[in-house]
């Protein structure tokens, strides 16, 4: 799977937990919680739908390791 | 289950015995071990700092700064009285009198706690406010709050505040903590003013019944309420500092709550000031990882957090002590919403001490039911009463109390009127206010039960407000903004049950005719709501019905719409139009 499908998905799903959030205004190294001034259980269920999109298991541990883009690709290309 | 904490002889408590402090405990005695002010009257930050600062704690380090980047700055009570007196001076500079309100919409960075401590020394009630607010909340806040100066980041004041100016007409001066040059006369730099100010201040000679803090809380109807707290109040975060969370010389204490909410404010700013320990602040959100390690290397001797973090901690996937040297760790308290058996269960399987739940809310200022150290734990149950105050569980019949005496008899938590941090008015709303006491009794909102021994249980809200992530949610303001976009006809918002963050915000939407019941339309007024109220207000999940569960009066029926979401039975529906 390339970066920009694996992006593109990541994106769809922010819209659907945040839907006010423009997803032009987030760079690959931002912190997307604090871009878009996203709330932790928000970035819960980012990953929950992360996990189902790509049909991975992101373990608690790691989360904190996946707050960027860029991180979360190359999170899901490593892990699936 | 037979659980205390304290193996006798090994650690001696501050309070050892809970029956013997509850006989012999006197406020006025523990009004003694303040300082008070040399003109006799009482000064939270005089008591938090300046007291410190003149002893022989001066250079111990008051407050930890821990960054996102996990480098450190520390602030030793005589940097934090510099500091503090300062920020007076900037206050007073810009003419701020006493009793004038001071908010803060800024996430948790020293300035913050400066602001708060500073606000306090000149007379003047500071209101922190919760970052991740949208401008609606906030404006609400700002606006019945009457507030004169605002402290904030420019980011959030490009987005969330220069909106709101010309609906805020008091609001004098916007203090930027990040920017380097005033932007305009109203718009300053917080570190231009706080480099020209004076690092001597004279603390305002304010009485122990005068203003100090406002706390905002939602009700089941209305806007939200200020809850006023004054300066009598920290008597109370002294004695809980010292009773509940065991505060000792020498302590590292850690509180995770967001000053913008109550938690925040009084154990992770004031109690732990006040008792002389090292109060730890970390920047970042929750990260489990980041959680342990910080427990670890900075040696945290007491931790002060929420069911909502345990929960998640519970699923990480490795035993932290394997892991993680946290041989300092002797006390592990939560508070935000019931912390279940098994979570405490949980606690003494994993940290080798159960976790100890405690009670209270905006209302009550600081904590007033807990398990204790030195007393039997019992997973489930909220503890007991904090000696000096008295609880009681009671049913309200033509507007009086009557009291239920046998055990584990589900009534109204009650608590006796007349502790130091109970609040004093809901700002500006009289009537409010007198509603919430019935004779010498104030009534919380929250039904209970008391077992045999004099613990408490939880049972749940007595109205409709939800209790999400710790935080309360009013469904009349989010229902209010909900009915703004330009699709929805009618709204009505529910706590739905959820297993990690205690309730979620779930809106029933009726839509306007010619508006279709799509996943776009959903999305477009969940993006509508979540830029009006924020994300920890918005409603996570929406749906669509046709029509709402009303009275014959035409109120909305929330709790039968609660019952249909779960599959409960609906109850009585007498009163269904």
């Amino acid at each position: 799977m390339k970066d920009e499908e694996i992006k593109a998905t990541i994106l769809k799903l922010l819209q659907e937990i945040a839907p006010d959030i423009d997803p032009e205004e987030l760079g690959m190294d931002d912190n997307i919680r604090e871009v878009f001034g996203i709330d932790s259980f928000d970035f819960l269920q980012l990953i929950i739908g992360i996990d189902k999109e790509f049909g991975i298991t992101t373990p608690e541990a790691d989360y904190g390791k996946i707050t960027t883009l860029r991180s979360l690709i190359a999170y899901v290309k490593a892990t699936k | 289950m037979k659980d205390t904490l304290y193996i006798p002889g090994k650690e001696t408590p501050n309070m050892p015995d809970y029956d013997s402090l509850c006989d012999k405990f006197k406020w006025e005695n523990e009004f003694k071990n303040l300082e008070r002010l040399p003109g006799g009257g009482l000064n939270i930050a005089h008591e938090a700092v300046d007291r410190h600062a003149n002893s022989h704690l001066a250079n111990t380090v008051a407050l930890r700064w821990i960054r996102k980047d996990r480098s450190l700055i520390d602030f030793t009570y005589s940097d934090l009285k510099i500091q503090t007196s300062q920020f007076a001076n900037v206050l007073e500079k810009l003419a701020i009198k006493k009793n004038d309100s001071v908010f803060s919409l800024v996430g948790r960075i020293p300035y913050l706690y400066v602001a708060a401590l500073g606000t306090l020394k000149t007379g003047a009630v500071f209101c922190p406010m919760f970052s991740v607010f949208g401008p609606e909340p906030a404006f609400q806040r700002l606006s019945k709050g009457k507030a004169k100066v605002l402290i904030t980041t420019t980011k959030l004041y490009q987005k969330k505040i220069k909106q709101l100016m010309p609906r805020l007409p008091l609001l004098r001066h916007i203090l930027l903590t990040d920017a380097k040059q005033h932007i305009d006369e109203k718009v300053l730099s917080l570190s231009m003013l706080m480099d020209e100010a004076p690092d001597e201040y004279l603390i305002s000679n304010t009485q122990p019944e005068d203003p100090a803090l406002l706390h905002f809380t939602s009700g089941t109807t209305g806007m939200p309420k200020g809850a006023l707290h004054v300066h009598q109040a920290v008597l109370t975060h002294y004695v809980t500092g010292k009773y509940v969370l065991d505060l000792q010389p020498g302590d590292i204490f850690w509180c995770t709550a967001d000053p913008g909410w109550v938690t925040g404010t009084s154990y992770g700013i004031i109690a732990p000031l006040v008792n002389g320990v090292t109060n730890i602040v970390d920047e970042e959100e929750f990260d489990a990882e980041r959680w342990y390690s910080i427990l670890e290397e900075h040696r945290v001797n007491v931790w002060y957090t929420a069911p909502t973090a345990i929960r998640r901690l519970m699923r990480l996937d490795f035993k932290p002590l394997e892991k993680y040297d946290l041989s300092n760790l002797r006390l592990i308290h939560s508070v935000g919403e019931p912390l279940h058996a098994e979570e405490v269960i949980w606690g003494k399987k994993t940290f080798g001490m159960p976790i100890c739940d405690n009670w209270w809310q905006t209302e009550t200022g600081g904590i007033m039911i807990s398990n204790y150290s030195s007393m039997e734990v019992r997973p489930g149950s909220m503890g007991k009463p904090l000696p000096g105050i008295e609880a009681a569980i009671g049913n309200i019949v033509e507007d009086k109390v009557q009291l239920l005496t046998k055990p584990m008899e589900q009534g109204h938590l009650l608590l006796k009127k007349g502790w130091p941090s109970m609040f004093r008015a809901y700002l500006d709303e009289e009537e409010r206010y007198k509603k919430c006491f019935k004779g010498e009794w104030y009534v919380t909102g929250d039904l209970a039960k008391k077992d045999e021994d004099g613990y408490f249980w939880f049972v749940g809200r007595a109205d409709d407000i939800i209790k999400t992530s710790g935080h309360m949610v009013g469904p009349f303001e989010v229902e209010s903004t909900l009915m703004e976009h330009p699709a929805v006809s009618e709204a009505a918002i529910i706590g739905k049950p959820d297993p990690l963050i205690g309730e979620l915000v779930k809106a029933f939407v009726v839509l306007k005719p010619g508006h279709e019941r799509s996943e776009k339309t959903k999305l477009d007024i969940k993006g509508f709501s979540r830029k009006k109220l924020g994300p920890a207000v918005a409603p996570k999940e929406i749906t669509f019905t046709d029509s709402l569960p009303k009275t014959k009066s035409g109120k909305i029926l929330r709790r039968l719409l609660k019952a249909r979401e779960l599959g409960l039975p609906e109850g009585d529906k007498s009163t269904l139009e």
